[in-house]
């Protein structure tokens, strides 16, 4: 019975996720200036991210973790660039 | 999924628990970032995600592994570390950026700066032309 409810709520837990990136990437395409569309951006992979993790807790394996990793740290670096390139112009002066 | 059907129940139920709340916070802050207004107020609702969806869901994580292999399996916090660390550092940058290219247009949205008398006083030559 417990399994039953698991299994749902890691069902739910996906549509959710899912249900998150479409509204941040709905957001990415509407989004009126560019700093709208970078800060969708970073609600996007933040989305993607726990959606990886959802994955690893389905299917019990380790190996999604580094890749959430790997996400979250290029995701960083990603949106750092872009608001610098806002502010300034150009990424590296 | 075969591997949690060994599993005891007040894990499950706990793992299950969490991972809604991580999903159900995450999803609260993204149709913020739809529905909000201004751009000042949107930035506001992601965070959401990223402070306690993350959290939420790195515990669930931890919890789940950690009574699947009967271990403590810790590598999540790695990621809450750094999101932790990181979030504040983009979204002060993209705000102050988001700022500065507001001001620079003249927006009547954001308070202005007042500027010093020198740059006033070229700010007026070039009106003057």
């Amino acid at each position: 019975m417990m399994l039953g409810f698991f299994t749902a709520a890691l069902t739910l837990t996906q549509i959710m996720l899912a249900l998150a990136m479409a509204c941040s990437s709905v957001r990415l395409f509407i989004g009126p200036r560019a700093q709208d569309r970078i800060a969708s951006m970073d609600a996007f992979y933040v989305s993607a991210m726990l959606l990886l993790l959802t994955f690893s807790i389905r299917t019990g394996s380790n190996l999604y973790f580094e890749v959430a990793l790997v996400i979250a740290m290029l995701g960083f670096v990603g949106t750092v660039a872009l608001a610098k390139f806002l502010m300034r112009g150009e990424v590296i002066e | 999924m075969n591997a949690a059907a060994n599993m005891p129940g007040w894990a499950l139920f706990l793992t299950a628990v969490l991972l809604l709340l991580s999903a159900s916070l995450t999803l609260i802050g993204t149709i913020g970032l739809l529905r909000l207004q201004t751009f000042y107020e949107r930035t506001h609702a992601p965070t959401l995600g990223t402070t306690l969806g993350i959290g939420f869901m790195l515990f669930a994580s931890m919890l789940y592994f950690s009574v699947l292999q009967s271990r403590p399996v810790l590598h999540e916090l790695l990621i809450a570390v750094f999101m932790t660390v990181t979030t504040p550092i983009t979204l002060v940058l993209l705000v102050r950026a988001a700022l500065y290219r507001d001001r620079h247009a003249g927006s009547s949205e954001v308070p202005q700066t007042t500027p010093p008398k020198s740059s006033l006083l070229e700010q007026e030559d070039i009106d003057g032309n």
